[in-house]
């Protein structure tokens, strides 16, 4: 049996935030759907009851989109859209069968993780925004302090905005993280920061290739 | 403040598959507020105060006799006055409207509150808001045409009129109507109090107020307060009391086809996953992945 050989993907620093991130997205989703669906309400009982989701998930929504710009600006140009995403999204089909050697060499992201990347960009921002209309609790100070203030229609345009983007948000959420499990060996890149070689190789060659090439990155396995 | 549970069936409750059925359908009731009749003498805004215990310092004088300035946790019934230039009758008229929560047959407010039983409506239609349910949300402010609840600062709960439900539960009329000194204010059954508004309207059609009706407005299923008006052609003259009142479509769309199309695309994203990986199986790097990526750094190595 060959001996693995180990690349290094993700620095401590991208790891935590991208674990405040996800930590606060959850906590979002969860206080959020409370206020969904009557038959979700129950959820509410993680945080104590209604009152608290109330309370908190405007505050946790500002934990999430502070720490969402912080992996926004490390990534965003690793997530530029190239030539070579169309192609892979043309071959989804190979895609989804797990066929790579059908698919172009790949950067350090597919065009599946733009496509998250983007749109929890611009739903965190429409989330965000929207969530600012509905923080009746702060309005005395946005007012006070930035001159904002906000009719009842406009906050009906902005709950309806917030659930939508939600469940979207949600949905792409669980794409991510249902990639993540399918394709073995990913969750280790951010666990510990690193994947295997062959990992690599498999499914971000033209990654690996440049990592390798840049040397030093890449150590064998003790 | 205890709050005593009135003991009527309720016929909805937000944010609940269904209200405990209603053993006994009370007669449907109604307080008509008969604005030709008002002499705008308040002394309904002061009795509210007093039966509900409620204490409003009050505000500055600026100009108008609307005092406080807005409906408020502590106000939940105010006078609004408007001075109308009818030209086409070439006269100035006063015209006062007792503003607070209109006991909507279809609530908007209801519809939009996601705790289950903050919000009920009791058989006999008054629409009522349970204090020790309520999470301060502010959806129903979101829900209600007529702009009616307020969330109070101090404890994040939702207040309005309750149409006095407490006493009404108890066979007495509401607290506003029992102070008035005019008789603008009644309160009976629904059925008793349309038949008196159409004396009314009949009566202020004779004495040359042609326009003159009853509102009680359908976009809504029709109210359990209603308003005998001089100009029921034009009710936004009475301080905007809206024209047309309907739950909002943006309420609707949030409220009907959001929430149940979001639960299916969170429920089929969820299931899709799993399908596909019951059908496709994980995708796992191979031995020969491996040993290639190693070739391709001995490659750099040697
Ligand atoms: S007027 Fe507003 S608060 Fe009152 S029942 Fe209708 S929707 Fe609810
Ligand atoms: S503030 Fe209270 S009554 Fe109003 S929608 Fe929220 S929980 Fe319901
Ligand atoms: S008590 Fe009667 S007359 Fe006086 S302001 Fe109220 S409705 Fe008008």
């Amino acid at each position: 049996m060959p001996e693995k050989t180990y690349v290094r993907r993700y620095s401590a620093g991208a790891r935590l935030n991208h674990w405040v991130t996800a930590v606060s997205l959850v906590l979002l989703a969860l206080s959020g759907l409370a206020l969904f669906h009557p038959s979700l309400f129950f959820l509410s009982g993680l945080f104590g009851g209604g009152a608290n989701v109330r309370e908190f998930h405007p505050w946790i929504g500002l934990v999430l989109a502070v720490s969402f710009l912080g992996l926004f600006f490390r990534f965003w140009r690793l997530n530029l859209w190239e030539r070579t995403d169309n192609v892979w999204l043309t071959r989804l089909r190979s895609v989804l069968a797990g066929r790579e050697e059908d698919l172009p060499e790949i950067g350090k992201y597919n065009a599946g993780q733009k496509m998250v990347f983007w749109l929890m960009s611009i739903l965190i921002v429409a989330l965000f925004l929207s969530g600012v209309v509905l923080w009746d609790q702060q309005h005395d100070w946005l007012a006070a302090n930035l001159g904002l203030s906000f009719t009842i229609e406009q906050s009906r345009v902005a709950v309806l905005i917030h659930a939508i983007a939600a469940v979207i948000a949600i949905v792409v959420w669980i794409v991510h993280v249902y990639a993540a499990i399918w394709v073995k060996g990913t969750i280790s890149a951010m666990t510990r920061g690193e994947v295997t070689g062959g990992w690599g190789w498999r499914h971000h060659r033209r990654w690996l290739r440049e990592e390798v090439a840049r040397g030093g990155k890449s150590r064998p396995a003790e | 403040m205890a709050y005593i549970q009135p003991k009527l069936d309720l016929v909805r409750r937000s944010a609940s598959s269904g209200a405990e059925p209603a053993l006994s359908r009370e007669t449907e009731v109604a307080k008509l507020i008969d604005i030709s009749k008002c002499i705008g003498c308040k002394a309904c805004q002061v009795a509210c105060m007093e039966w509900n215990e409620l204490r409003q310092e009050p505000e500055e004088n600026v100009g108008v006799y609307d005092n406080p300035h807005d409906l408020n946790p502590n106000t939940w019934t105010l006078m609004r006055y408007t001075e109308y230039e009818n030209t086409a009758e070439d006269r100035l008229e006063w015209l006062i409207r007792k503003d607070g929560c209109m006991h909507c047959t279809d609530p908007g407010c209801l519809k939009a509150c996601p705790s289950p039983g903050a919000i009920v409506q009791y058989s006999n239609g008054i629409v009522d808001f349970i204090s020790e349910a309520c999470i301060g949300c502010g959806y129903c402010v979101k829900g209600c045409p007529f702009n009616i609840p307020r969330i109070s600062k101090a404890d994040h709960k939702a207040y309005k009129c309750t149409l006095c439900s407490d006493r009404v539960a108890e066979g007495m009329g509401p607290a506003c109507a029992k102070a008035c000194p005019t008789k603008a204010i009644t309160f009976g059954s629904k059925d008793d109090m349309i038949a008196l508004a159409n004396e009314r309207v009949e009566d202020l059609k004779e004495r040359g107020y042609a326009r003159a009706g009853l509102y009680d407005p359908p976009g809504v299923n029709g109210t359990h307060v209603m308003y005998v008006l001089h100009h029921a052609d034009k009710p936004s003259l009475y301080a905007g009391l809206p024209d047309a009142p309907r739950i909002s479509p943006l309420v609707e769309t949030w409220k009907g086809v959001t929430k149940y199309a979001g639960m299916l695309a969170m429920g089929a994203a969820a299931v899709v996953g799993i399908g596909h990986y019951l059908m496709a199986g994980p995708n796992e790097v191979s031995e020969h992945d491996e040993a290639e990526a190693r070739k391709l750094k001995e490659g750099r190595d040697a």
